[in-house]
């Protein structure tokens, strides 16, 4: 313990050298968990209101059934296996009919995607429960981006245009009975939501969806033939790979932040080894041993590290505490970017994070300070007690 | 103790290579020290004293010959063991004081105990005895850099002698003092000399030293040209 304690009493003997240090590296660290607990709960926010809104415990598709491919909508469709059927009588799995169609609102034609489902469904949080009122036209369901697009508002009527599956047009009025707020653009942009049994009657798909969605509890996994189970990992690879970009660009600031941070590390290092050679001298005069003047050196400088974690500590808890309760207000604009995102990303920070992170500030700051440090290998006592270096 | 010798030197060479050609700065020399010596090595600039007690320190490595300290050659002694000397055996007294400059006095010389491990108790009362003897037992809390350069050579001499080693070596160690605080360290080392029965060698070409050896070793160009037992007035 005594190398420890002297280099813990050198370092803060430095005074304002170690604290400057100590404070840019401190600042780096929280930078770094900050953002990371910013990606984590941006990754988990998104994950979690697509699962809710769409994707639930994974989805049964029609064999024909393409997300990407609007065309392909007109045959994608097929009659609940009975499997699944049994599933959706208990309410734990709910199926969705989807097709095209072609709304006039205010004049102007509009592609959209009508989607039916189940009213009464509690396996996604759409708010299916406002399309069970009577009405003369159809009830239909829009979310807060296609109202917005569209003009449309609660009561407003709009006419509907569609193909059965003999592909004869027809078209009735719908009336928009509710308006969702939802982070999910994925059920919201150009679509509309009317009861199942409405969109099979106007189709003419009686008993047909074109996917199920299974709810979060099930593990469901089954094989169905003419149908694909797409799991919640598959449903949500583009999230997860467009989180990954994000994670390398910002891996790229941390890269910085800590290149800086370290520079000023190995720079005081450096300067500590030349400036304090008559030191080494004396410490060697004195009995102490080169490795342990190594040793000394080193943790003098890996102690900045342990120092700046404690200095986050301090302010970046109650700091990094209250974004997470708070969150963290995101502007309009973010509603653009297409992803499911609420008024307020809410950062996750696990131990995983803080642990790691300090782990890598902690080494990262050995090892600069190590490097340098080497040089004491070479010297010779009576240079060092001279003033000079080996 | 085999040898009644604390220090001997053997035909003890030192060569410093300079680009080309080299420079002897010890030649062949050849000395004991007896245990409780008050010494000195005198001589001009280059004359090889720094070098000599640099060997007998353990801190450098003779060209050619031998150094035997406290029973260890010091040219077959590793980094480890030659830090070990030193450490136990060897209180070093140097002409910048080289006190560590955050460190208190009292931290100063409490240093080479803490390289002993020895426990806190007994590092105290070590500590407070050698600055009592060098009269600065008051300061124990001050940093080097508010001592002036005599109380900064008395700690020195406090840290050299905290252990109670063997073997005390000085490198010109009133070079930077004034004549008042010059005797002053000097009576202190003297009377240290006579209590612990500490070996000092000096390196010096002050005369205020010089005067208070009772053995004058002259080097000239690295060769010992007079050895010589002085019979001074304290003496």
């Amino acid at each position: 313990m005594l190398v420890p304690r002297l280099a813990m009493r050198n370092l803060l003997g430095a005074g304002l050298r170690t604290w400057l240090n100590v404070v840019v590296l401190s600042i780096a660290y929280v930078t770094i968990i900050w953002t990371q607990g910013f990606n984590i709960g941006m990754y988990q926010q998104i994950s979690r209101s697509q699962i809710d809104a769409e994707y639930g415990g994974g989805q049964y598709w029609n064999e024909n059934y393409d997300p990407y491919d609007p065309f392909a909508l007109q045959e994608a469709h097929g009659v609940i296996p009975s499997t699944l059927q049994k599933w959706v009588r208990d309410r734990k799995a709910t199926p969705l009919l989807i097709t095209q169609g072609t709304i006039y609102p205010n004049g102007r034609i509009r592609t959209i995607l009508l989607k039916g489902i189940d009213p009464e469904q509690k396996v996604l949080t759409i708010p299916s429960h406002f399309l069970t009122g009577e009405s003369a036209m159809v009830p239909a369901l829009i979310g807060n981006r296609m109202a917005k697009s569209t003009g449309l508002r609660i009561g407003d009527s709009v006419t509907l245009r569609w193909r059965d599956r003999d592909g004869t047009f027809d078209a009735r009025d719908v009336e928009i009975v509710q308006i969702m707020r939802t982070s999910v653009q994925s059920i919201d942009n150009n679509q509309i939501w009317i009861p199942l049994e409405t969109l099979q009657g106007m189709t003419q798909m009686e008993g047909e969806a074109t996917l199920v969605v299974i709810d979060q509890q099930i593990g469901l996994k089954e094989k169905i033939e003419g149908w694909s189970f797409q799991s919640q990992d598959v449903l949500l690879k583009d999230i997860r790979d467009m989180m990954k970009a994000r994670t390398i660009s910002r891996g790229i600031l941390y890269v910085i932040l800590l290149f800086l941070a370290m520079l000023a590390i190995f720079n005081t290092q450096i300067l500590s080894i030349f400036r304090r050679r008559k030191e080494m001298g004396t410490l060697m005069a004195l009995g102490l041993t080169r490795a342990k003047l190594i040793l000394l050196f080193t943790l003098e400088g890996a102690m900045h590290g342990l120092l700046a974690a404690i200095i986050s500590a301090v302010y970046g808890i109650p700091l990094l505490t209250y974004f997470t309760f708070k969150g963290w207000p995101l502007p309009q604009s973010m509603d653009q970017y297409g992803i499911a995102i609420g008024d307020k990303l809410f950062p996750e920070y696990s131990a995983a994070l803080i642990v790691g992170t300090t782990a890598v500030i902690l080494l990262v700051t050995t090892v600069v300070s190590y490097l340098p440090s080497r040089r004491i290998a070479k010297l010779k006592p009576t240079d060092a007690l001279r003033g000079k270096m080996t | 103790m085999e040898n009644e010798f604390l220090i001997q030197t053997e035909d003890l060479v030192k060569i410093y290579p300079m680009g080309d050609h080299s420079l002897v700065a010890l030649d062949h020399v050849n000395l004991t020290f007896k245990k409780g010596e008050f010494a000195g090595l005198v001589g001009p600039s280059g004359s090889g004293k720094t070098t000599l007690l640099n060997i007998v320190g353990s801190l450098d490595t003779p060209t050619e010959g031998s150094a035997l300290v406290l029973g260890e050659k010091v040219e077959h002694l590793s980094h480890k063991k030659s830090a070990e000397l030193r450490n136990k055996h060897i209180g070093f007294i140097f002409q910048t004081f080289n006190l560590l400059p955050v460190y208190t006095v009292y931290e100063n010389v409490e240093f080479p105990l803490l390289l002993l491990h020895m426990s806190p108790a007994d590092r105290q009362k070590l500590v407070m005895d050698a600055l009592e003897w060098v009269g600065l037992a008051d300061r124990a809390k001050s940093k080097p850099s508010q001592l002036s350069g005599g109380q900064s050579q008395r700690v020195a001499i406090a840290r050299a002698i905290v252990k109670k080693p063997e073997i005390v070596l000085a490198d010109e160690p009133t070079a930077n003092l004034d004549a008042e605080n010059s005797h002053h360290i000097l009576q202190t080392m003297e009377r240290l000399n006579r209590t612990l029965q500490t070996t000092f060698v000096f390196s010096t070409h002050d005369q205020k030293v010089i005067q208070y050896l009772r053995r004058k070793i002259t080097l000239l160009d690295g060769k010992v040209d007079k050895d010589e037992l002085i019979d001074t007035k304290r003496n």
